[in-house]
């Protein structure tokens, strides 16, 4: 095995921007709020940014094809500037591209930034598009919520859980992240809700009801990452550093070989998931891991994560979910920012929305919702695609001397 | 030897969902209270996602129940309402059987007898040297809102085998007459038929020429009257059938049930609907003359054989009335024939454009359903690859065509989508595992959501995926339907 990205890459600095319906601004205004902050945050110049890494997903609805739109709105010194789409995973891959730019030695300082503008487009939801020629004459156009509410039925079976215990389960996930976030005000939702709201609300893909579903938003995260010597000669102390960075992309074993895959969990995140503690030196997940910011789409994807990252045990994710282990008081903090539920999912920012509060709960700098409990390793987890078929993106990140 | 010369095999298929004509005369009342004395009984109206195509092929592979398909020669389809006016309708039908190549195909259309002139035309091709012709028959007809075309019509689809050889029903003969006797007329391009005096084509169409019609053939024929067991005239208006028996002297009892209460008149397909009713209940040995009406008049005889007592089972027509599905929702009937234009969403608006390349390329995946199985591993996958699935063996080059259309399948995962644009919400999706291998993530139809559950058995029918609006251009797939 590859010795793995440990400690080899430190963020130098983090932004994010306010997520929501932002009417009053394109992607190239979101992608400066992000940036403005994080460079700030890193101390540096724009001539400082050797490289850069631009995540997002639906360019076709917003700002075009290339890395062009992201060297323009910052106005990057001509470097060079990889667009990269890996369905909703975007924004972990940007994060990717810099930091694998830094380790290599190619760049001293690398930016990654993920945006999308998504309310531009007429309709709630993700917009419908294609994918691909073949895919459009034998596969299926449905939403995302009719993607992953088959995880439940599946779930379910696999399982002998009962549709009320694991809808009950499902809108405690969605409780929980609503609490979190109404403390947070970048999140595009900050209202708590009470699980008789989840549980009564209208149905968009059974069993999946509307308060299941995260929203849709506009948004946009940035990070600036360099090596540990050069964020120290920079006058940086507490270091936040990658301890592990995996990206898993499905090879069709799920989505074609009968009999194989029960439909229930995702193969490819517990693969990315084997590999990061391995590479973050992590031996016991449930023990180890002080905080998670994980690919809560819907809350069914949040519950059935919690065991493919090896949290909970195979069919008990539910009963930690309800016990409230994941709640922001409880042993591991998930979604403790509000988490796509309620910043929505502005596909090319989410991976990195992830990162920077991660990266502000393990510097203390999270405000009213940081965990006292001071955290030490942080795990973020960025899905892209659907149950059958997706990529998996697990980053997480720690104290340098953690 | 014209002995040997009939029908082979028979299938039919009818759609799911059957339209109340109660719920139909209700909503209308108001404007044609006349068409009160049409309002009982249900007719069959298509899902969205069919077409006469689409019920021809599954009228065709219940046809084909327990037939060597590499044996067919020819696959027909006789229709007034085929999709496509130049793309060969019955090209389509073959590529969904993935019949061999080297099949001849027909579309036969033009007049509400094209069915049983179809068969005449194949019946004598069969004295001669032509290998076994599939003749299809499907209709789905339009007819404007509150007219009498809309309670009467039913859509419906039917075919038989024809050849030569251990024939269910030996062709005794025929009888025709060609007239332009223009009762109804429907010009290219025009929805719905512009319909004369029902007394006028009462007299003069049916007693008139079916009448002198069914007496030359039985002339010709040197049949009497009374010696006809199965008498099917594929009219649904009331006692024209018992009429025309009764002036050629055939019993009452041997007048077949038109279907004008279950199904309706179901155009072109009637005839060869009824056919094939008639065909499921005979005995051996039963005269069964078939009549086909549209400008001037088709009379067929046959006679069952031995050989009808073993056709295997099949869904037929007892099978697919069994599976109807009453509904009063009359306004999803109209939406689902494009006659009201109901607020679609932007989510329907995505482009369906359909690259006739590709389409090519993979006519036998889309098309016919065809995966691959690797020759090594035996492991089934859909759709094939170069590099196959089986994650212990991801053998380069080693598939071979697999059909997958006549396959069981079970329900891995399942969903019911009322967030994503469907004609017929919720849509209804999931994954299937084929008995014997293979997967793949497919659409429901025809189905009732509380019948949905992990493990529910399957079985696959081909239907419209899309249409590109924008093109005029109809993209069929395969979808999986609750098994009976």
């Amino acid at each position: 095995m590859a010795k793995g990205i440990k400690d080899k890459v430190a963020i130098l600095g983090m932004g994010c921007a306010k997520f929501g319906e932002r009417w009053d601004m394109d992607a190239d205004s979101l992608m400066v709020e992000a940036y403005q902050e994080a460079i700030a945050d890193a101390g540096i110049d724009t001539s400082q940014i050797d490289a850069a890494w631009l995540g997002v997903a639906f360019d076709a609805v917003n700002i075009g094809p290339s890395g062009i739109p992201l060297a323009t709105a910052l106005r990057l010194n001509n470097v060079g500037v990889t667009k990269v789409e890996n369905y909703c995973a975007s924004g972990t891959e940007s994060f990717r591209g810099a930091v694998y730019a830094v380790a290599s030695g190619a760049a001293d300082i690398a930016l990654a930034l993920g945006v999308e503008k998504l309310k531009d487009t007429g309709y709630g939801g993700l917009p419908v598009r294609t994918r691909g020629t073949t895919h459009d004459m034998i596969g299926i156009t449905g939403s995302a919520p009719g993607n992953f509410a088959q995880l439940a039925s599946a779930y379910r079976n696999v399982h002998g859980v009962s549709k009320d215990d694991l809808k009950r389960a499902m809108a405690h996930v969605s409780v929980k992240s609503h609490a979190n976030g109404a403390k947070n005000p970048k999140a595009h939702l900050q209202k708590a809700i009470d699980m008789d709201t989840v549980l009564n609300a209208p149905m968009i893909a059974e069993p999946l009801g509307l308060f299941d579903c995260c929203g849709v938003s506009d948004g946009a995260a940035c990070a600036i990452v360099t090596t540990p010597e050069i964020a120290r000669s920079l006058g940086k102390k507490d270091l936040v550093t990658v301890k592990a960075l995996q990206i898993a992309a499905s090879n069709g074993w799920e989505l074609q070989q009968g009999g194989g895959w029960n439909g229930s969990f995702f193969h490819t995140t517990r693969v990315a998931a084997a590999k990061a503690y391995d590479e973050a030196g992590v031996t016991n997940p449930r023990e180890q891991i002080s905080l998670m910011e994980v690919h809560d789409c819907f809350s069914v994807t949040e519950l059935v994560t919690m065991e493919d990252l090896f949290i909970s045990k195979e069919g008990h994710g539910w009963r930690d979910v309800l016990d409230g282990f994941f709640d922001a008081d409880g042993t591991i903090p998930c979604q403790i920012d509000g988490g796509l539920k309620c910043f929505g999912h502005p596909i090319g920012a989410s991976g990195l929305r992830m990162i920077y509060e991660n990266y502000l709960q393990l510097l203390g700098r999270a405000g009213p919702r940081q965990r006292q409990t001071p955290p030490s390793l942080a795990l973020s987890h960025n899905l892209g695609g659907m149950p059958s078929q997706n990529v998996s993106a697990i980053a997480i990140v720690g104290m340098a001397d953690a | 030897m014209s002995a040997d010369v009939g029908i082979l095999s028979y299938g039919a298929y009818v759609p799911r969902y059957r339209l109340q004509r109660s719920a139909v005369y209700a909503a209308n009342s108001w404007f044609a209270g006349g068409l009160k004395g049409l309002a009982k009984g249900e007719r069959a109206a298509a899902n969205w996602d069919e077409d006469t195509i689409t019920m021809a092929v599954e009228a065709a592979r219940d046809t084909l129940t327990g037939i060597d398909r590499a044996a067919i020669g020819t696959v027909s389809l006789a229709s007034t309402t085929l999709p496509f006016a130049d793309r060969l309708n019955a090209g389509v039908v073959k590529e969904a059987l993935v019949l061999d190549d080297a099949t001849a195909a027909i579309d036969v259309t033009g007049s509400q007898r094209a069915a049983t002139s179809q068969l005449i035309q194949a019946l004598d091709a069969a004295s001669g040297a032509a290998r076994p012709h599939l003749a299809l028959a499907s209709e789905m007809r339009k007819a404007r809102p509150a007219s009498e075309g809309e309670l009467n019509y039913g859509d419906a689809a039917a075919g038989v085998l024809v050849g030569k050889g251990d024939v269910i029903a030996r062709y005794l003969g025929c009888h025709s007459t060609t007239i332009d006797f223009v009762d109804h007329v429907r010009s290219t391009g025009v929805d719905f038929d512009y319909t004369w005096e029902s007394r006028w084509i009462r007299d003069e169409g049916y007693t008139g020429l079916i009448g002198g019609a069914i007496k030359g053939a039985l002339a010709r024929l040197g049949v009497a009257g009374s010696e006809i067991d199965r008498f099917i005239v594929p009219l649904t208006a009331r006692g024209v059938a018992e009429g025309l028996a009764k002036r050629a002297g055939v019993k009452l009892e041997a007048v077949a049930d038109t279907l004008g209460g279950t199904v309706g008149e179901a155009g072109v397909a009637h005839a060869t609907l009824l056919l094939a009713a008639a065909l499921e209940s005979a005995a051996p040995g039963e005269k069964i003359l078939l009549v086909g009406f549209g400008q001037g008049v088709d009379v067929l005889l046959f006679e069952t054989t031995a050989a009808i007592a073993t056709l295997p089972a099949r869904r037929g027509v007892k099978g697919s009335l069994a599976r109807g599905a009453k509904t009063d929702n009359y306004l999803r009937f109209l939406f689902h024939r494009g006659l009201i234009d109901l607020d679609r969403g932007m989510r329907a608006e995505a482009d369906q454009k359909q690259p006739g390349t590709t389409l090519w390329r993979n006519r036998k995946t889309v098309l016919g359903l065809v995966g691959g199985r690797c020759t090594k591993t035996g492991t089934v996958q859909f759709p094939r690859s170069d590099i196959g699935v089986n994650p212990n063996d991801h053998a380069i080059g080693t598939q071979e065509d697999y059909p997958l259309a006549d396959i069981r399948a079970k329900i891995v995962t399942y969903t019911a989508d009322s967030l994503t644009y469907s004609p017929n919400p919720p849509n209804c999706y999931g994954m299937i595992d084929f008995d014997g291998g293979g997967r793949m993530m497919v659409e429901f139809t025809d189905l009732d959501p509380d019948d949905v559950e992990v493990g529910r058995e399957m079985t696959m029918m081909f239907r419209i995926k899309a249409v590109d609006e924008m093109r005029d251009f109809t993209k069929y797939f395969w979808k999986a339907v609750p098994a009976a």
